[in-house]
């Protein structure tokens, strides 16, 4: 028997009247590749925020790496990595002092880290860029950063919310092998949102389609697609949860992103 | 203490690394200083004042280390529109530590900026009465500094967007500047003035910078510092009481 690294019970979020996660169960594995499948507002950060301790549920309980999300904040937050939608990093500080700070932060003594920096920046082919900074990176770099920190303190799980929103297919599918390549080496469990079809049947172990807050199904691509009487994810998907168009919910973050990509224009 | 020390680290190098804010905000002391200095001068003199320079000095390194204090305080919403206060935020680190962390950070880049208006205004002409009064003043620069960073952090950590910079500015900064005897001697003015400059608490602090630099009394400087202290301890924990409800 592995161990359960996530168990969600009956978790709820709601904002003022709108029910953002209703209901929800769900397990992950020790080693597991899960997703989270969904369209936009779904509920899918709301969701990774509870788990990674941003955000208070509602109602019901979380437990990663068997430790309570609410009454054992830091355990919990010494066990995971994260990617975050949206960038996270000091532009003003280069890729190494970004590095160094998180790995400080998380108090990975001085040797350990200074030999994981190096080790996981060659991994995703930032070494030669490491004294540069942050500001002076295309996208794609940013996100391997993002990636390479968040698996800097050797945490149990990683979390990567839409983590290829955004990037070309090249530095999409460079990622998915240093992420898949790590949860080989390191028994990484790996926890992801998407609303990408193709990403989810390549990477993913297990599905979870989820929408409007609730999930829908759990199983694997085969499963999904067995059960919905569907050859492809992409039906089996539609035919979960409809073909109507979803109302952007996060509209409010999307016109922060666009204030932060003029400020950064600006340079 | 490797957390505090690792983020006031990087505080001091967005400091150091943007030359263009660091002069950009030198830019509006060293105007007040050399266009009221100048400006005022003969009037303050006729009137018995003797040397405006000397007089306003003092309060131009207070106000340079208020803006640059307040400033560092609300770089909060930055780091919460660029992102990177998730990165924080989610570190197994109590937020008190965090807030700290930033609030020694960002006095102590205030303090760099504090000393640098006093060079120049002893190149325009400033002479200190005793210079041994200076460390007495550096004292004084470190809390206004701590103060006014955890004012900023306070205000920020309730505001969501850039939109808040100005309305800080103009409602918080400015007053702040203006109503502390900075620039006009706190003797003989009307009684609603009087309270006004007595509540705010940069007057304390312009008082003290003055009398340790050109000996000029108003309250004495026991005085300056405990309610410079009080102020100091009451906002420290009042903004890391709002930095920890911050939800993202």
């Amino acid at each position: 028997m592995k161990k359960e690294m996530i168990v969600v019970k009956n978790l709820v979020k709601k904002f003022k009247d709108l029910t953002a996660v209703d209901n929800i169960s769900f397990n992950v594995k020790e080693g597991e590749i899960f997703a989270f499948l969904g369209p936009n507002g779904a509920g899918k950060t709301t969701t990774i925020k509870m788990l990674t301790t941003l955000l208070h549920p509602t109602a019901g309980s979380i437990k990663v790496n068997s430790f309570d999300v609410m009454h054992n904040q830091d355990k919990v937050r010494a066990s995971f990595g994260i990617v975050f939608q949206d960038p996270s990093i000091d532009d003003e500080l280069t890729a190494y002092e970004n590095m160094e700070f998180h790995g400080v932060l998380y108090s990975v003594p001085k040797d350990v880290r200074r030999k994981r920096i190096d080790e996981l920046l060659e991994i995703v082919e930032l070494s030669d860029r490491k004294n540069n900074l942050v500001k002076e990176f295309s996208g794609g770099m940013k996100r391997r950063l993002e990636i390479a920190r968040g698996m800097l303190h050797h945490p149990k799980i990683i979390f990567l919310d839409e983590p290829t929103q955004g990037l070309d297919p090249q530095t999409r599918n460079k990622m998915w092998d240093y992420v898949k390549k790590l949860n080989k080496k390191e028994k990484i469990t790996v926890f992801f949102t998407t609303h990408y079809m193709e990403e989810a049947q390549k990477v993913a172990q297990r599905i979870s389609v989820i929408d409007q807050g609730k999930i829908i199904k759990t199983g694997t691509v085969e499963s999904l697609m067995k059960d919905t009487k569907t050859k492809t994810l992409e039906e089996a998907f539609l035919e979960l949860t409809g073909r109507d168009l979803r109302k952007d919910s996060a509209s409010a973050i999307d016109g922060m992103r666009m204030a932060s990509r003029m400020w950064r224009g600006r340079k | 203490m490797r957390t505090m020390y690792i983020i006031w680290l990087r505080q001091l190098k967005r400091y150091f690394r943007s030359k263009s804010r660091m002069i950009g905000s030198l830019g509006f002391p060293i105007l007040i200083l050399l266009a009221l200095g100048y400006g005022l001068g003969p009037v303050y003199q006729k009137a018995g004042g003797g040397n405006y320079i000397d007089f306003l000095a003092p309060g131009i390194v207070a106000m340079a280390i208020l803006f640059m204090a307040m400033f560092s305080g609300i770089e909060v919403i930055y780091d919460r529109q660029f992102g990177f206060l998730k990165e924080t935020l989610v570190a197994p680190v109590s937020r008190l530590k965090i807030m700290l962390g930033r609030t020694l950070g960002g006095a102590t880049t205030a303090l760099f900026q504090g000393i640098l208006i006093f060079i120049i205004a002893v190149l325009v002409g400033f002479r200190p009465a005793h210079w041994a009064g200076i460390p007495l003043a550096l004292v004084f620069m470190i809390i206004i500094g701590i103060l006014f960073t955890a004012i900023g952090t306070a205000i920020a950590s309730r505001m969501e967007d850039m939109q808040a910079f100005p309305i800080i500015m103009n409602f918080v900064m400015m007053p702040l500047f203006f109503l502390s005897g900075a620039i006009f001697p706190l003797e003989g003015l009307s009684p609603v003035m009087k309270v006004i400059t007595e509540i705010n608490p940069l007057t304390y602090g312009v008082d003290a910078l003055r009398q340790a630099l050109t000996g000029a009394v108003h309250f004495g400087l026991a005085t300056d510092f405990i309610v410079l202290g009080a102020f100091t301890v009451v906002f420290l924990v009042f903004g890391a009481y709002m930095f920890s409800k911050i939800e993202i």
